[in-house]
C-alpha cells in the first residue's frame, strides 16, 4: 500500500523539477504585465453576461410553467343575467370536459378589484354598471396547446355562444419571444468576450514569442522541442490567466450581486423567479475554469504554429 | 586515447547553398566525415565556413545536394527528429549566443536541462565544467557582466557539457588569450579523445598547428579543398607530425 504514495511522491517531485527547469528557460512575467488585467475584464464580462443570461432563462421558465396549462374563457355580454346564465353554463361544461385539472369562476369581488386601477373606486362609481366580461379560470393537465384551446371553445360555445376562450401562454409569447432575444444576445456577447480572449491571448502569444525570439532559437539548437518551449509559454499564460480569472469572477459576482438586488426591489413576480440557482453558481465559477483553458490552448497553439515555421 | 574508428557520421554530397534568390555561398561541396577525429575547416573571411557549420549543426537546410548526419538522410528528416539529432551535437557559435537573463550556471546547465538531466544530476559537472574554463568564481553572472573571452568560455563549456558526438566550432578561440586558447584546445583535445568528432572553424593557423593530428578542410569562395586529404577514404593522416611539445603536454 506505501508504494502508491511513494510513486505519486516519485512523480510529483519529477514533475515539479522539470516546470523548475523548464521555467528557467524563458524569463517568467511576474504578473506585472497588462494580461492578468484584460483577462480578469473579460472574465469578469462574461460572468455578467452569463448570469444574465440564466437569470432570464429561470425567469422565462417559470413564467412558462405557470401558464403553460392555463387557459382563460371570457362571457362578453351585455345583459348581466344572461352573463350569468352563459357562466354557469360554460363552468358546467369546463368541469366535465377531460383533461381540465381546475375550473374556477373569478369571482365578483376579484374583478372589481382587477378593474379597479382603471375605472376607479371614488363615491357614486358604479362598476356593476359596466359590461365587464365573466371570467372562468382553466387550468389544464398538460400544455393548452391551440387544438386543445379550440376544441374546448367548440364545446364551451355551443352552450355559451358569447365566450372567449385563450390560452394565457399567448399573451406572454411576445414576453417570451423578448427574453428568448436577450439570451441569445447574452450567448452572443459570451461568444465575442472568448473570441476577444483568444484575440489578446494570441497577440500577447506573438509579443512574448517576438521578444524570446533568440532565447528560443538558442533552445532549439540545443535540442529543445517545439512541446517544451510552448509549455513554458502556456504555464506563464495559465498563470496570469488564474490570477486574472480569479478577479474577474470576484468582479463579476459583485456586479451580479448588485444588480440581482436591484431586480429584487422591484417586487415583481416574474423577476423574482428569475433567481439563480446552484447549478447556475456552479456554472458561473467555471467561467474562470474555462477562461484559463482557453488561453492555454490559444497560447499553445500560437506558440506551435510559430515554431514550426522554424527550422 | 581512444582511436578514431572511421565510421561515417557526416557525408555531404553535391551540397550547394543559397539565400533566398542570392548566388550560392556553396556550391558542389561533397566530403564525408569520420567518427572520432579532429577537422579544422579554414578558408579567408566570407569564404563560406559559417554556413558550412549552420549546415552542419543543422539550422539551415541545403538548397541542393544531399547531406547524411549519423546514417540518416538530415534533408528529409522531419522536424519532430530534429531535435534529438540536435542533442547529438554541441555547438560554439561566433556570436556566443548567451541566454541574456540566465546566469554563466544556468547558461552551461542549459542542455542538460533541455534533455531533461534531473537536477541533482547537473550541478556538479557544471561547477567542474565552470572550474575547468577558469570561471569558477563567475557561476552566478550574467552574460552582460561578463568579458567577451568569459562569454566565449561559458559557450564552450555549454557546448561540450553534454558530451556530445560531434562539436562544431565557430572560431571558438577568437576572443581568448592565447594561454586561454591552448587550454580550450586542451579541452577539445580531450573530449576528442573520449570519441567526439570535432570540426572548428578557425583561420588561426597557429591554433591548427597546436593539434598535428588533426584534418584540413578549406574553403575558397564556397567551394572546398582538402589539403590534408580529409576527405579521402580512407583518410590520409594529417600532413603535420605530432609534436608533443608544442602541445605543452
Amino acid at each position: 500500500m506505501s508504494i502508491l504514495p511513494a510513486l505519486a511522491n516519485a512523480l510529483r517531485a519529477d514533475w515539479r523539477e522539470r516546470t523548475s527547469a523548464e521555467s528557467r528557460l524563458l524569463p517568467q512575467g511576474k504578473l506585472s504585465g497588462p494580461m492578468p488585467w484584460v483577462i480578469a475584464i473579460m472574465i469578469g464580462l462574461t460572468v455578467v453576461a452569463t448570469a444574465s443570461g440564466l437569470a432570464l432563462r429561470n425567469t422565462a421558465r417559470a413564467a412558462r410553467a405557470d401558464v403553460a396549462g392555463g387557459v382563460t374563457v371570457q362571457i362578453v355580454h351585455g345583459a348581466p343575467r344572461e352573463r350569468d346564465r352563459q357562466a354557469q353554463a360554460a363552468l358546467a361544461i369546463l368541469k366535465a370536459a377531460p383533461g381540465v385539472a381546475e375550473v374556477r369562476l373569478v369571482p365578483q369581488k376579484e374583478l372589481d378589484a382587477l378593474v379597479e386601477p382603471w375605472l376607479g373606486t371614488s363615491a357614486g362609481d358604479d362598476v356593476n354598471a359596466l359590461p365587464v366580461p365573466a371570467l372562468i379560470d382553466v387550468r389544464l393537465s398538460g400544455n393548452a396547446d391551440a387544438a386543445r384551446v379550440k376544441a374546448l371553445g367548440d364545446a364551451v360555445r355551443r352552450k355559451a355562444p358569447a365566450a372567449r376562450i385563450d390560452a394565457q401562454a399567448s399573451w406572454l409569447a411576445p414576453v417570451f419571444e423578448a427574453v428568448h432575444a436577450l439570451q441569445w444576445l447574452a450567448g452572443g456577447l459570451i461568444a465575442l468576450l472568448a473570441f476577444a480572449t483568444v484575440a489578446t491571448v494570441l497577440l500577447a502569444s506573438r509579443n512574448a514569442l517576438g521578444n524570446h525570439r533568440s532565447t528560443i532559437e538558442i533552445v532549439h539548437m540545443l535540442g529543445g522541442t517545439d512541446t517544451q518551449i510552448a509549455r513554458i509559454f502556456q504555464r506563464s499564460m495559465a498563470v496570469d490567466a488564474a490570477a486574472g480569472g480569479i478577479g474577474g469572477l470576484l468582479l463579476g459576482v459583485i456586479v451580479t450581486g448588485l444588480l440581482g438586488r436591484q431586480f429584487a426591489a422591484l417586487g415583481s413576480g416574474m423577476m423574482a423567479a428569475g433567481g439563480l440557482g446552484w447549478s447556475d453558481w456552479i456554472a458561473i465559477c467555471c467561467i474562470p475554469l474555462g477562461g484559463v483553458l482557453l488561453a492555454v490552448l490559444t497560447a499553445r497553439f500560437t506558440v506551435l504554429s510559430a515554431l514550426r515555421r522554424m527550422l | 586515447m581512444s582511436q578514431p574508428d572511421d565510421a561515417e557520421i557526416v557525408h555531404f554530397d553535391n551540397v550547394g547553398l543559397r539565400y533566398g534568390t542570392g548566388k550560392e555561398v556553396l556550391t558542389d561541396v561533397s566530403f564525408t566525415l569520420y567518427s572520432g577525429r579532429f577537422y579544422f575547416l579554414t578558408g579567408a573571411s566570407g569564404a563560406g565556413k559559417t554556413s558550412m557549420l549552420k549546415l552542419l549543426y543543422l539550422a539551415q537546410r541545403p538548397s541542393r545536394g544531399l547531406i547524411r548526419m549519423f546514417g540518416t538522410d538530415a534533408i528529409t528528416l522531419p522536424r519532430e527528429r530534429l531535435p534529438g539529432f540536435r542533442r547529438r551535437l554541441g555547438v560554439v557559435f561566433q556570436d556566443f549566443r548567451l541566454v541574456p537573463h540566465l546566469s554563466a550556471f544556468d547558461n552551461v546547465a542549459l542542455p542538460l536541462r533541455v534533455a531533461g538531466v534531473p537536477e541533482r544530476d547537473i550541478i556538479k559537472p557544471v561547477s567542474d565544467m565552470l572550474e575547468w574554463v577558469g570561471l569558477g568564481d563567475r557561476s552566478n553572472a550574467r552574460p552582460a557582466t561578463l568579458s567577451g573571452g568569459e562569454q566565449q568560455r561559458v559557450a564552450i563549456a555549454r557546448a561540450v557539457i553534454g558530451r556530445p558526438d560531434m562539436l562544431v566550432a565557430d572560431e571558438p578561440t577568437g576572443n581568448v588569450d592565447p594561454e586561454m586558447a591552448v587550454k580550450l584546445l586542451r579541452l577539445f583535445e580531450a573530449l576528442n579523445r573520449l570519441g567526439t568528432t570535432v570540426v572548428v572553424a578557425t583561420h588561426d593557423v597557429h591554433l591548427i598547428q597546436k593539434v598535428p593530428e588533426s584534418m584540413i578542410m578549406r574553403l575558397d569562395k564556397g567551394r572546398l579543398s582538402d589539403p590534408t586529404g580529409a576527405l579521402r577514404y580512407p583518410p590520409r593522416r594529417a600532413a603535420v607530425p605530432p609534436k608533443p611539445d608544442v602541445l605543452g603536454a
